[in-house]
């Protein structure tokens, strides 16, 4: 069984122990390392972890360093997914066979895999579609923060209308990316996984809860957790939680879950809801949507995330 | 448990299957798998055997062959008994992860079919994939023949998971021509084997859960470079004398005696081919009725050790013939074949350098012929009568058309 941590208050996160160190090299601001610690934090159970290729990856475990306390794996951009369940499948194989180490006596670990939205929407989308249709007793966490930071700002699938990248730069006959964002939770549901769910570092009681609903599963549990990114949104390291607000509370990006493929719960209503053009406005990569000519666009993502959210709602209430 | 099977004492099996029983008889933990023609039937095989009670490992059915590599590296890491198989295109799309492998020094054991490598698509034997991995990291065994296929995936557990040694091994037989034929093949009873191969020895597990363990860093210019060479180190210095030490414990065990590199009819040889897989059996045939019909004193030579490069042991065997000839099974698209550049380059340190030549055969499966063999132990004889080539050095054999040839 698993054994969660009881964790009512921020204090109790800042008074457990660190399984993910401070010491790293990541970005003052970056929103990866809230989200890491506030996952390994919501479990005491043992965690056996990998990660992609990318921002967390290559500031985690530069050589001679480690900042993880657990057994950690990095094998390539795309298959962070399979590593883990490589593992996962070796741990069944010695428990079958009695011969894990001493060491796992009477425990039960976790395995959890992680990937930024670059290994995970694009470059390692089929691994991980694989591990989820096999099954594995996995977690799959995507820190999405909507760009290829680690490479210096391109765009991916997960990049959402109107941010200027620099592989889609705004200029002067273009307003940026110009695909959609793409719904990786959707995707991820109709695999049939037992437990799919958007989470945001700000709102930390909701990621716990869902984070321990996860470990508790059995079977492939798939995260997408927003991570803002400072230095490729563009805002002053000292507002992440500010900017992850305003995604929260202008509803651009909605916090629920799906259990079992189709059952689709809301698990954040935004008391007062902030209109999106706030959300905009805070980051220098949609700057160029305040210009006369490109901010239709800003009324239309206004209508884009209104229709996402009553899409929603209807889904929850449907139960469907 | 895992149920025994009986075998006799001489089973029917072709290569694909010799090779799977040696997995079967490993008691692999974790097998990670995605078929590929030719050696769709070792993954076919371990799948009946898992059907049937004989298998109590986990079999992973991945989507694809980097799936397959990337789970087997997450499995070894974990700590515990891994392997796969593979061929061509399969090997060139995990050849991503086979790097990753032996760079973490994962001692994962990959039955290789050799088949060629397209365009254009190719489903049948040549060396090109076994050519794509030599600079991989891993320790490369080749058989000529199922038994051979049987005797090194057994052995090639014991000699990648030593402690010491702690790199990957593949295990190298021709795609169709030794995948496909069904041979006499002595097998060692599970017991046997079993007891042959020993028990996993787990170096930095990391299921051990009191001592975490970080895997597959990133080193810049400040210490890529020392990993790299303690890896080529461990290669270059240790592998040797455990293949040898291997090998003997196999002989002492079944009686057949395996060299790092192959010698037939060398004693008193003046020229020799030097070639790998299924052709040296035909080399040696064509050597023996040369000897006996002809007067020629002919001689094969085979790398049974592709990778770590048998440096000393190819001089050793070959510094008293007057004529080389090596046969390269892979199009060398714009150089000389990778064996002969090999074989010269080790040769090139001997006193009395024999004339070295090459000839490029078979490709994508194309019959390499007594007839082919007999033409090349002519010509060598040629060559070393005059002291000199008296052929082009790199010549195209049994090809259609004009005859090919440069230098």
């Amino acid at each position: 069984m698993s054994e969660m941590k009881k964790i009512k208050n921020l204090k109790d996160f800042s008074t457990s122990a660190d399984r993910f160190e401070g010491a790293n090299l990541l970005c003052p601001g970056c929103a990866h390392s809230i989200i890491v610690r506030e996952i390994l934090n919501a479990t005491n159970d043992p965690l056996i972890l990998s990660a992609a290729t990318g921002c967390l990856e290559v500031c985690t475990a530069v050589y001679p360093y480690t900042s993880w306390d657990n057994s950690w794996i990095h094998i390539g951009f795309e298959n962070a997914s399979t590593a883990i369940a490589g593992a996962e499948a070796m741990y069944k194989a010695r428990k079958r066979k009695g011969k894990l180490p001493a060491s796992c006596e009477g425990k039960s670990p976790k395995f959890v895999a992680f990937g930024g939205d670059g290994a995970t929407y694009d470059i390692g989308f089929q691994w991980i579609s694989g591990c989820f249709e096999r099954g594995h007793d996995m977690m799959y966490v995507c820190l999405d923060n909507e760009v290829y930071a680690n490479t210096g700002g391109q765009r991916s699938s997960s990049t959402p209308i109107g941010a200027s990248t620099v592989t889609t730069p705004a200029g002067r006959v273009s307003y940026g990316e110009k695909m959609m964002k793409k719904d990786m939770l959707s995707i991820m549901a109709a695999h049939g996984a037992p437990y799919v769910a958007q989470v945001a570092p700000n709102k930390w009681k909701d990621m716990v809860k869902k984070i321990q609903k996860g470990f508790a599963t059995e079977g492939p549990v798939f995260i997408n957790a927003m991570s803002a990114c400072t230095t490729e949104w563009k805002f002053a390291p000292d507002d992440t939680i500010a900017i992850s607000d305003l995604a929260t509370d202008s509803l651009v990006f909605p916090l629920y879950e799906i259990e079992n493929g189709t059952k689709l719960t809301i698990t954040y209503r935004p008391k007062n809801k902030v209109p999106v053009r706030d959300y905009l406005g805070a980051q220098g990569r949609f700057k160029h949507l305040f210009k006369p000519q490109y901010e239709y666009l800003i009324d239309e993502w206004q209508k884009m995330v209104d229709a996402r959210w009553e899409y929603l709602q209807r889904r929850e209430e449907a139960s469907v | 448990m895992a149920e025994k099977m009986e075998l006799n004492e001489v089973e029917v099996w072709d290569g694909n299957m010799a090779a799977s029983q040696a997995l079967r008889q490993a008691q692999i933990d974790v097998v990670a798998a995605y078929p590929i023609t030719p050696s769709t039937p070792v993954v076919q095989n371990y799948g009946s055997f898992l059907a049937n009670g004989y298998i109590d490992g986990e079999f992973v059915l991945v989507e694809s062959e980097h799936a397959a590599m990337s789970g087997c590296v997450g499995a070894a890491a974990a700590g515990g008994r891994v392997a796969t198989a593979t061929s061509s295109q399969g090997f060139a799309l995990m050849s991503e992860v086979l790097y990753q492998a032996s760079g973490m020094r994962l001692p994962i054991v990959l039955v290789v079919v050799n088949r060629a490598l397209a365009a254009p698509l190719n489903v049948n034997g040549d060396h090109s994939d076994m050519y794509m991995g030599r600079d991989s990291g891993w320790i490369q065994l080749d058989a000529f023949n199922a038994q051979e296929a049987y005797d090194m995936t057994l052995m090639a557990f014991r000699i990648g998971e030593d402690p010491e040694i702690r790199l990957p091994v593949m295990s190298h037989q021709d795609g169709f021509i030794t995948s496909h034929t069904a041979e006499n093949v002595r097998p060692l009873s599970d017991d046997e084997a079993y007891e042959f191969v020993g028990e996993y020895p787990a170096v930095n597990p990391m299921l051990d859960l009191a001592n975490p363990v970080t895997y597959g860093v990133q080193t810049e210019e400040d210490w890529h470079f020392e990993h790299k060479a303690r890896q080529h180190h461990d290669l270059m210095t240790k592998v040797f004398g455990k293949v040898e030490e291997v090998f003997a414990a196999f002989e002492k065990k079944t009686g057949r005696k395996y060299n790092i590199v192959e010698k037939y009819d060398m004693d008193d040889a003046d020229v020799a081919i030097v070639a790998l897989g299924t052709t040296v059996e035909t080399a040696k045939m064509v050597a023996e009725k040369l000897r006996k019909e002809q007067g020629i004193k002919a001689g094969v030579v085979a790398p049974r050790l592709f990778r770590p490069w048998p440096h000393k042991q190819i001089i050793e065997a070959l510094q008293n013939v007057k004529a080389v000839a090596c046969l390269d099974r892979s199009s060398p698209n714009g150089a000389m074949g990778a064996l002969y550049n090999e074989v010269a380059g080790s040769l090139y340190q001997c006193e009395n350098r024999p004339v070295v030549t090459n000839y490029i055969y078979g490709l994508g499966g194309r019959d390499f012929t007594v007839e082919h063999a007999e033409e090349i132990f002519k010509e060598l004889a040629a060559n070393a009568e005059a002291g000199k080539p008296t052929t082009p050095l790199q010549q195209f054999i049994g090809l259609r058309g004009p005859k090919l040839s440069f230098y």
